[in-house]
């Protein structure tokens, strides 16, 4: 063990760090609206949004590659815009997802899990279909959106920086989330204990919910290249889960959800890299599940 | 239409049939693609035995489903599908090892799915009994931890020399064309028993999913009944892993009977609607991808039960969008006409006090304009609802285009200023309105008072009201005493 940890040390490089602070950053974004979920009982928005984006992905795929083939653009710029194409169609379709859901409960007149559910598998198995349909212009493996690639995605960087495109990303959905809680932090509060009260005092408890929604999905996109949209879920719920059996204060629930969400990503890359220094994704979470035991 | 609808047992009887005996218009599964002449040969022996397989899974999932849904815990199926994954992933491992080759046997995978499936339903019970946390959270919790696991130990199987790992991540997306009679017979025999077991305890399930309150204080063994719904749940999931996948799956288990509850409002019907679609989609969607080339088997099920589910929205007999906006329409036409008839009693009222009429029908005839000062309309709505009065003979016009009454108007009219008025001299004795402002309360129920309630009203505002008089307005009189004295609360 001491040898190991010794070789890990001696074995570490700035390639390591990037993974570290990338899954981090993803980890504290996907925590801060995690929070409002939890407390709002929408905890498995983030399974739905994470199933819902598969077509929208699938969609900008086959129009960015369609766009490629026409020439319309340089290729020198393609990386770039490609990248925006994928997230703008993911972030869409997140989006309609929950608007649809939430227009079936409304007017289908069902319970909200079930219009969820209805919703994100259609969605889903769209997006399948989508998939298969592609198969000819472009090998896309549903398994890559499902686990994501960390080790892959530090590999491409902003030009001239060593900076990964992917912290970026997460680094600027981690300063959108904090700057709304920061902004919004007395109407949020309100809306996520008593939505009633909320609305009585002339605080638009849906409205806040459509936003808190709809950073949920940016997040949850931005979050997804980096460590997989299956691991999202965890990473919106446990940490904050964690946080919560071990505080009764919202103040103090936000700042320990995000510590945990950073250490669960130090830790299981670390705990990674004494076993392989590969795949380091999955221990992300049972490491950060612990602590939640002691509360 | 509405009789078969109400007896749906007809429904999955008649696909039943279809599917057992085939029909020439569809091709075979394991001809993959095949040329649309080809696809009129009758069906192959194969795919039928796929399609039962299929139809019958779908009818358990619609069926264990509506148990689901009715008590709101649809998630619940997809948190219990996620977390068979990794007991998927250790069956084959487990397996592999015993004996090399053998890994994919179905019998085991379905044996460990359904150990990890239950193992997640135990860590959320666990979480739950905590209640520190709330449901959802913990649900997305398990969801989460158990399938971050199978990924891991996915992966892991991935990296392995044997060459028979590459087709373990159908069992996520599904492949039903894959399916080897053995397999067939296994998910046949399992959901048949599912079925049976749904109708054994077909009471008891009835009871606790309708109102679990009232199952708990009539003793029934609430707990023991949930837990025999996890278990099938837990089956029905292990059932479809192969034929629609472990992601897709939980689709079954929801659509169908969120789109059922558009036609019914009976329990019992509503789980034989919801394994009729539940049947009807999966069938659909396996001949969809049999006769088309490029269309993962799965994924067109649930497309299909999304369609399924888009349809009963809308044209739904029981709570669809056009069936209520058709209900309301008729109350606003109801309520419309009433408000017409109501106001031209009132004018009428005022016109036999003027003049020397004796009667509704003889008084002198009044313009449109006249009875747009009665009440305040909504914009526009008055020439409509007076059109809909004359095609209904309440209203006649007469030669120097005034209006009157005919003998039915004015009996209905009658009837109507007498039920709005008894309930206004009702909320001002009983509810202690004020005479100036009791106006529109009165409007908002007077539409919905019944004859029996009339009746009622008569006899608690005797002996003023008894006849079929219609009693004067407590606006004109607010001076009038209110008779107080003979009211018996």
């Amino acid at each position: 063990m001491m040898s190991s940890v010794i070789q890990l040390v001696s074995e570490w490089g700035s390639y390591d760090t990037w993974i570290v602070i990338t899954a981090a950053l993803a980890a504290i974004a996907c925590a801060l609206p995690g929070n409002y979920l939890l407390l709002r009982r929408q905890s498995l928005l983030g399974d739905a949004l994470s199933h819902a984006v598969l077509p929208g992905i699938v969609a900008g795929y086959l129009t960015w590659n369609a766009v490629e083939h026409s020439g319309w653009l340089p290729v020198s710029q393609a990386a770039g815009i490609r990248h925006l194409v994928l997230f703008g169609g993911a972030a869409l379709s997140g989006l309609l997802c929950v608007l649809l859901a939430e227009w079936t409960q409304r007017w289908g007149r069902i319970d909200a899990g079930s219009a969820l559910g209805v919703v994100f598998t259609t969605f889903f198995a769209v997006g399948l279909l989508l998939i298969r349909q592609a198969a000819d212009q472009a090998h896309i493996d549903p398994s890559c959106v499902l686990y994501g690639n960390l080790e892959l995605i530090v590999l491409d960087r902003i030009p001239g920086t060593p900076i990964p495109r992917a912290a970026l990303i997460n680094g600027l959905a981690v300063l959108i989330n904090l700057s709304l809680w920061i902004v919004f932090y007395k109407e949020l509060q309100l809306a996520a204990f008593d939505p009633g009260y909320a609305e009585t005092i002339g605080i638009r408890a849906s409205r806040l919910n459509y936003g808190s929604t709809m950073a949920t999905a940016m997040t949850v996109v931005a979050a997804f290249e980096t460590v997989g949209s299956i691991l999202v879920i965890a990473m919106l719920i446990v940490p904050v889960a964690t946080a919560r059996l071990l505080t009764d204060r919202l103040p103090t629930m936000i700042t320990v959800s995000v510590i945990v969400a950073a250490a669960s990503a130090v830790l299981g890359m670390a705990a990674l890299c004494c076993y392989r220094g590969r795949c380091s994704r999955p221990s992300v979470i049972p490491v950060s599940k612990m602590p939640g035991w002691r509360g | 239409m509405k009789t078969v609808c109400h007896h749906p047992g007809w429904l999955v009887s008649v696909v039943l049939i279809w599917i057992v005996w085939g029909t020439p218009s569809q091709a075979s599964a394991n001809d993959g693609p095949v040329a649309t002449s080809q696809a009129m040969a009758i069906l192959s022996y194969n795919t039928r035995i796929v399609l039962a397989g299929t139809a019958l899974l779908g009818a358990c999932c619609g069926a264990v489903g509506t148990h689901l849904f009715l008590r709101r815990r649809a998630l619940l199926g997809d948190v219990v599908s996620h977390a068979a994954l990794p007991g998927v992933c250790l069956a084959f491992l487990v397996q592999e090892s015993l004996q090399p080759g053998s890994g994919k046997s179905l019998g085991g995978l379905m044996l460990g799915a359904g150990a990890s499936a239950l193992a997640g339903v135990a860590c959320l019970e666990g979480i739950r009994r905590t209640r520190r946390l709330p449901d959802d959270a913990a649900l997305a919790i398990v969801l989460s931890l158990f399938f971050g696991l199978g990924v891991v130990l996915l992966s892991i199987i991935q990296r392995l020399p044997t060459g028979s790992a590459a087709g373990l991540a159908d069992f996520l997306f599904g492949k039903p064309a894959g399916l080897l009679l053995g397999d067939v017979l296994l998910i046949g025999g399992l959901s048949a028993i599912v079925l049976i077991v749904c109708g054994l305890l077909w009471k008891e399930l009835l009871v606790v999913s309708f109102d679990a309150a009232f199952a708990v204080t009539q003793g029934w063994p609430v707990r023991a009944l949930d837990l025999l719904v996890v278990l099938l749940v837990t089956a029905v999931t292990v059932i479809g892993m192969q034929c629609v996948g472990l992601l897709l799956v939980v689709a079954l288990l929801i659509i169908p009977p969120a789109a059922a509850r558009y036609w019914t409002d009976r329990v019992g019907t509503l789980i034989l609607v919801s394994s009729g679609i539940g049947a009807l989609s999966a069938a659909s969607g396996v001949l969809l991808s049999a006769i088309t080339p490029k269309l993962a088997a799965g994924a067109v099920i649930v497309v299909c039960a999304a369609a399924a589910f888009v349809l009963s929205l809308l044209f739904g007999f029981q709570r669809g969008a056009y069936h209520r906006w058709r209900q309301q329409r008729r109350a606003q036409r109801h309520a419309g006409r009433h408000d017409l008839l109501r106001a031209s009693f009132e004018l009428v009222e005022r016109k036999l006090a003027e003049s020397n009429a004796t009667d509704d029908v003889t008084v002198p005839g009044w313009s449109l304009a006249q009875l747009e000062t009665m009440r305040s309309w909504t914009p526009g709505r008055l020439p409509g609802l007076w059109r809909a009065a004359i095609r209904d003979g309440f209203v006649r016009a007469d030669a120097a285009g005034l209006y009157h009454l005919t003998a039915e108007g004015a009996r209905q009219a009658r009837a109507a200023a007498r039920q709005h008025r008894l309930w206004e001299l009702y909320l001002i004795q009983y509810a202690g309105r004020h005479p100036v402002d009791v106006d529109p309360d009165a409007d908002v129920a007077e539409h919905m008072l019944d004859p029996l309630i009339v009746r009622e009203l008569e006899s608690l505002l005797q002996p003023d009201h008894a006849a079929n008089r219609v009693p004067a307005s407590p606006h004109d009189a607010p001076a009038r005493a209110t008779p107080q004295a003979e009211a018996t609360p």
